[in-house]
C-alpha cells in the first residue's frame, strides 16, 4: 500500500474512531449511573442530524449558531426521555429488563415520529466548508475533518475529565454511579444528577452526529443504527461504565474497521461484522471490557 | 332416571375444567376452520402471521421470562430456520431461476425435501447454532449476555447476506412455495404451546424457574446451572428456527435484512404485553399486537370526520403503535397475564367476583331506595 493512502486510511480510522468515542460516552455514562443500556441513544443521534437539517438547511441559520442550538436541543431531548420514560419506572422499582424494554420503546417512538415528519427519503446533511475542505501535505490529500475532529474530541474529553474529577456536579455524578443510595443520603440530588448525565451523553452524541454528517451526508431515519450499534459495542469493549474505556473502544473499533477493509478489500462486505466479532472475543476473554471494573449486576 | 342424570351432572362438575377445555377447543377449531369464509383471505394471512409470531414470542419467553436470561438472538435463529426451509423446499429448476445472478452451489442445488422435513431441519440447525454459541454466551451474565446474543444475531445476518452461493446474497430467495395453511399455523402454535406448558410443569421447568429466582440456591440443591440454561436456550432456538421456516414459507420471499437485530424489539414488546413468564400471555400479546398493527392501518389513509378532513399521514399507525406500547410498558408493566398461565379456575373465580360485585352494586341501590 502506498504511503499516502496509508496515511489517509489512518486519518479515516481516526475520524471514525473519534465519532464512535463521542457517541459511546453517552452509552457508558448512562450505564455507569443507572445500569441501563440506553437503546434509545442511537435514535437521539439520528434525531440530532434531523435537527441540524431543520435549523441549518431549512431555517438557514449560520452554521455555528445552528449547531449550538442542535446540541442544546438534543441534550434536552435526552433529558426528556429520561424524565418521561425511565424515571417513573426506576422510582417504582421496576426490574432492569423492563427499563431496557422501555428504552427500546423510546427508540421505536422517536424513529417513527421522524419517519412521519421527514419521510423515509434521504436528506442532505448541511456540511460546512470550513470542516470539509481538502488540503495537501506533500502527496497526502486530507479533508480538514482529519485534523479538526480529533482536536474537537480531545478538547471535549479533557473538559469532561476535568468536569468529572474537579467539579462538584462531576463529583456528584461519580458518587451516584458508585452507590445511588449512599449518594442520596449524602444530600446529592440523584434525579438531577441522572438527568444531567443524560444531557451530557446526548449533547456529545449530537456533536458526534454533526461530525459524522460532514463525512456521510445522506440522512435517513435509520442513520443512527449502525454508528449507534458500533459505539455501543465500543463502550462494551472498553468496559461499559468507564469513560476512558469508551474512548479506547471507539478508537479501536474505528481503526479496525477502516484498516481491515484497507488491507483486505475482499472483506469489505463483512465490515460490519468485525466489530461484532471483536465484541464476542472481548466478552469471552474479559467480560467486563478492556479497562472495566467489576460492577454488581443489579438485574 | 333422575338419579342417573344427577350422576352425569356430578361427573361433569368434577371434570369441569376438562369439559370447558374441550368446548373451548371445539369453538376455536370451528372459528379457525371457517376463518376464510367468515373473514376473508386477508385476515387468514394475519392469523397465520399471529401464530408464527406467537411461537417466536413463546420461544423468547422460555429463555427470558422463565429462565431469566435476557437474550436477544431470536432474529438470528429465525434467519437460520428461514433460509434452511427456503433452500430445501425449492426444486432444482426453481433454484436455477432464483439464483440468476450467480449460480447456487452444486451440492445444494440437488437437495430437495418435503416441507415438514425442511422445517424440522431448519429448527435443528437453529438449535445447533444455539448450542454452539451457548457455550461462550451463557457464561456471561446480565447485560453482557443480551449484548452477546445480539452480536450473534447480527453476525448470522451478515454471513447470510454475503454467502452468495448458498443464500443468494442480498437478492434474497424468492418463489418459496406457501405451505402454511390456517391449520398448519394453528397446529404448530398449539403443539408448541402444549409442549412448553408441559415442559414448564415438569421437573425441568421447575428447575428453570429456580435458576431464574435464585441461581445460588438452585445450584446448592443440585441443579446444574449451565446445563439447565443451555437446554432452555437450545429449545428456544429450535422453536424460533421452526417459526422462521414457517415465516419464509408464508411470506414467500426472504432476505437477510429482514432479520436485523432490531426485529427482536417487536417480540420483546409482545412478550411484555402478554406478561413476562406466561406462555398464554405470549400468545395473547402476539395476537393483540399483530392484529392492532393491521387495524391501525386506517391511520395511514385519509378519513373524513365531517368537520375536519384527516389527510392520512403515512407511518402514523406506527407512531400510534409505539405510543401505545410505551404506555403499556410505563403503566402496565405486568402485562395481560402477569406470570400466570391460563386456567379455568382463575377465570371462573374472576367471573364470580365480577358477578358478586355487580350484585353488590344493585343491593346497595335497593337499600338506598
Amino acid at each position: 500500500m502506498p504511503f499516502d493512502v496509508l496515511i489517509q486510511q489512518i486519518c479515516n480510522g481516526l475520524v471514525l474512531g473519534c465519532v464512535y468515542a463521542l457517541v459511546s460516552i453517552g452509552y457508558t455514562i448512562t450505564y455507569g449511573i443507572i445500569r441501563l443500556i440506553n437503546f434509545a441513544h442511537n435514535s437521539i443521534f439520528m434525531l440530532s442530524m434531523y435537527f441540524a437539517i431543520v435549523f441549518v438547511t431549512m431555517l438557514a441559520l449560520p452554521w455555528w449558531l445552528g449547531f449550538i442550538i442542535v446540541i442544546a436541543l438534543t441534550a434536552i431531548m435526552g433529558v426528556l426521555t429520561e424524565k418521561l420514560a425511565y424515571h417513573r419506572l426506576r422510582n417504582r422499582g421496576a426490574p432492569t429488563s423492563t427499563i431496557k424494554i422501555a428504552a427500546l420503546g423510546v427508540s421505536y417512538l422517536i424513529d417513527n415520529v421522524v419517519i412521519v415528519i421527514f419521510s423515509g427519503r434521504p436528506k442532505q446533511f448541511p456540511t460546512v466548508d470550513l470542516l470539509t475542505d481538502v488540503f495537501e501535505i506533500g502527496p497526502v490529500r486530507l479533508q480538514r475533518t482529519a485534523i479538526i475532529v480529533p482536536l474537537v474530541v480531545l478538547v471535549l474529553l479533557v473538559g469532561l475529565t476535568y468536569f468529572l474529577n474537579h467539579t462538584k456536579p462531576g463529583l456528584a455524578m461519580r458518587a451516584v454511579s458508585r452507590d445511588m443510595e449512599a449518594a442520596r443520603l449524602m444530600g446529592i440530588d440523584v434525579d438531577k444528577t441522572i438527568a444531567f448525565s443524560f444531557a451530557i451523553g446526548s449533547g456529545l452524541a449530537a456533536i458526534g452526529a454533526i461530525l459524522w454528517g460532514q463525512r456521510y451526508t445522506s440522512v435517513i431515519p435509520t442513520v443512527g443504527s449502525m454508528p449507534g450499534m458500533k459505539s455501543f459495542i465500543a463502550a462494551v469493549i472498553g468496559g461499559i461504565g468507564n469513560i476512558d474505556g469508551a474512548v479506547i473502544g471507539g478508537m479501536l473499533i474505528g481503526m479496525i474497521e477502516v484498516m481491515v477493509v484497507a488491507f483486505f478489500p475482499g472483506l469489505s462486505s463483512y465490515r460490519d461484522v468485525f466489530s461484532f466479532c471483536l465484541l464476542l472475543i472481548v466478552l469471552l476473554i474479559k467480560p467486563t471490557g478492556i479497562i472495566g471494573e467489576k460492577v454488581a449486576d443489579k438485574a | 332416571m333422575e338419579k342417573k342424570n344427577n350422576a352425569i351432572f356430578q361427573r361433569i362438575l368434577e371434570n369441569r375444567n376438562k369439559v370447558l377445555t374441550i368446548v373451548f377447543l371445539a369453538l376455536i377449531m370451528v372459528i379457525v376452520g371457517n376463518l376464510k369464509p367468515w373473514f376473508g383471505s386477508y385476515w387468514v394471512r394475519v392469523f397465520n402471521t399471529c401464530c408464527i409470531y406467537s411461537m417466536v414470542t413463546m420461544s423468547m419467553n422460555l429463555v427470558n421470562g422463565c429462565t431469566g436470561i435476557f437474550t436477544m438472538g431470536s432474529p438470528g435463529f429465525m434467519c437460520i430456520g428461514a433460509y434452511t426451509t427456503a433452500i430445501l423446499t425449492l426444486t432444482p429448476e426453481v433454484k436455477d431461476a432464483v439464483y440468476y445472478l450467480s449460480p447456487i452451489a452444486p451440492w445444494l442445488r440437488e437437495l430437495n425435501t418435503s416441507f415438514p422435513v425442511a422445517l424440522l431441519l431448519g429448527g435443528l440447525f437453529a438449535a445447533i447454532a444455539a448450542f454452539i454459541i451457548g457455550f461462550p454466551v451463557l457464561r456471561l451474565s446480565g447485560d453482557y449476555l443480551s449484548i452477546a446474543t445480539m452480536a450473534f444475531s447480527e453476525i448470522a445476518r451478515v454471513i447470510m447476506l454475503n454467502a452468495q452461493s448458498i443464500t443468494n446474497g442480498p437478492i434474497g430467495i424468492t418463489k418459496i412455495k406457501n405451505h402454511v395453511t390456517v391449520w398448519v399455523a394453528f397446529m404448530a402454535l398449539v403443539s408448541v404451546y402444549v409442549l412448553l406448558r408441559l415442559l414448564m410443569r415438569s421437573t425441568y421447568g421447575r428447575a428453570l424457574k429456580a435458576v431464574r429466582d435464585d441461581p445460588v440456591a438452585a445450584e446448592a440443591i443440585g441443579i446444574p446451572l449451565f446445563r439447565t440454561k443451555m437446554t432452555s436456550f437450545i429449545i428456544s432456538g429450535f422453536i424460533a428456527g421452526i417459526a422462521g421456516g414457517l415465516l419464509a414459507s408464508l411470506v414467500g420471499t426472504i432476505d437477510a435484512n429482514q432479520f436485523v437485530y432490531s426485529y427482536v424489539n417487536q417480540f420483546l414488546l409482545m412478550m411484555i404485553l402478554g406478561g413476562n413468564g406466561s406462555m398464554t400471555g405470549s400468545i395473547l400479546g402476539s395476537f393483540v399486537i399483530t392484529t392492532a398493527l393491521e387495524v391501525f392501518r386506517f391511520m395511514d389513509e385519509p378519513i373524513d370526520f365531517g368537520f375536519w378532513k384527516y389527510p392520512g399521514i403515512g407511518g402514523m399507525r406506527m407512531v400510534l403503535f409505539s405510543i401505545s406500547l410505551m404506555l403499556i410498558v410505563l403503566f402496565w408493566e405486568h402485562g395481560i397475564m402477569g406470570s400466570n398461565e391460563f386456567s379455568w379456575d382463575r377465570i371462573i373465580e374472576r367471573v364470580k367476583k365480577l358477578v358478586s360485585s355487580i350484585r353488590g352494586l344493585f343491593k346497595r341501590k335497593e337499600e338506598q331506595a
